[in-house]
């Protein structure tokens, strides 16, 4: 039952995912692993599609994943799953808001969860790095290690990087474009 | 009846026109939900956002909720919440048809090799972003390194990092305060 599968996946992704929308991603890996449903590929095409497209990241990779999954069907059990852990738990919270804030367990909880989900997303980020950035079936051992850099794709990280320091103001959704345009020109290793 | 419509739409405008998710959508709240119509003030919705951040689940989803609920209970929490998903809805369903469609040809393969390459950097500054707030000190550095590298290395679910940092971090916490 493909339905309350991708339900199920979502709600987890929902419950665990802390501290917004990039905090989804390495839930999504997992999730392509486990069930085959998309690549890591995927999950940063995915990624770049919902940061160019208004709306919250973690909803529109949801709303995507299900599309691809099981059509609209499967779109709309994902967003549901993905949503309704929140509602609960807010729910409740807004019910005891003061008392939340204050308590020692909660507080004591998050400490250790924050840096946790970022470190989650730092492992996520790694492997979309390798998969960007590196050739793997070119290494010829560790006196030539650096037959496995694809250096064009480096060259545009470089540039990317630089440009989004410069103007901080800059949406995403720009640098996404010339990424599109630098890989059609320039055809960079990962595709 | 007009108020849950209003919620509705007031969170459905807010859901098609923000970029980039929940930081990009506060000056807007701040304006259309505390200036315009004094759902709530801004000390509120400040609070909304910490503990949003904080919570399982998208801050955006999150404060729609909160605001929802706060004006109309469990069926105004549902509206909002809804509304702000809903546009997320159909364009990415939208999208989704037609990147299916043209996802074959090696043109739009090369594109996405070269989107992939943006992404990447864009993790980092997010990651460089987080960073910042979440370690905070000598133990919350050994968490971040840590999960990090068991979670690119193992092959085991996200769940288990979240929750035994959970665990860790009440240990922690929670013994210190006994100790004082």
């Amino acid at each position: 039952m493909i339905y309350l599968q991708l339900f199920w996946e979502f709600f987890q992704t929902g419950l665990f995912a802390v501290g917004g929308g990039l905090a989804t991603l390495p839930f999504l890996y997992d999730m392509g692993a486990r069930t085959g449903w998309f690549t890591a590929h995927q999950v940063a095409d995915m990624l770049a599609v919902s940061e160019s497209t208004p709306g919250p990241i973690g909803i529109n990779m949801a709303v995507y994943t299900g599309y691809t999954t099981a059509g609209i069907w499967g779109s709309l059990c994902a967003l549901v799953g993905i949503v309704t852990p929140s509602i609960i738990v807010i729910v409740i919270v807004a019910a005891f808001l003061r008392a939340f804030r204050d308590n020692r367990y909660v507080n004591g909880a998050f400490y250790g969860i924050r840096p946790a989900s970022t470190g989650l997303i730092a492992a996520a980020g790694l492997a979309v790095a390798v998969s960007a950035l590196l050739r793997p079936d070119a290494w010829q051992g560790w006196s030539r290690f650096w037959t496995v850099l694809d250096w064009k794709a480096w060259l545009l990280a470089a540039v990317i990087f630089a440009v989004s320091k410069k103007w901080k103001k800059l949406h995403p959704a720009f640098l996404i474009l010339i990424g599109a345009a630098a890989g059609a020109v320039f055809r960079f290793a990962g595709a | 009846m007009k108020i849950y419509w209003e919620l509705f739409s007031v969170f459905f405008r807010m859901g098609a026109i923000t970029f980039g998710g929940g930081y990009a959508m506060l000056p807007i709240l701040q304006r259309e939900v505390v200036d315009a119509r004094g759902w709530c003030t801004n000390e509120e919705l400040a609070d909304y956002y910490a503990i949003g951040q904080c919570t399982p689940g998208i801050i955006a989803v999150n404060t729609a909720t909160f605001i929802g609920f706060k004006l109309k209970g469990v069926p105004g929490a549902l509206l909002a919440t809804y509304g702000v998903v809903a546009p997320s809805f159909v364009i990415i369903g939208i999208i989704a048809a037609l990147l299916q469609n043209f996802a074959q040809y090696a043109v739009v393969q090369n594109a996405f090799a070269g989107i992939r390459v943006v992404v990447a950097v864009l993790i980092f500054n997010a990651v460089c972003k987080l960073y910042k707030t979440s370690v905070i000190d000598k133990l919350t550095l050994a968490v971040f390194i840590a999960v990090a590298a068991l979670a690119y290395f193992l092959d085991v679910s996200p769940v288990l990092f979240v929750v035994a940092a959970a665990a860790a971090g009440i240990a922690v916490h929670v013994g210190k305060e006994a100790r004082k």
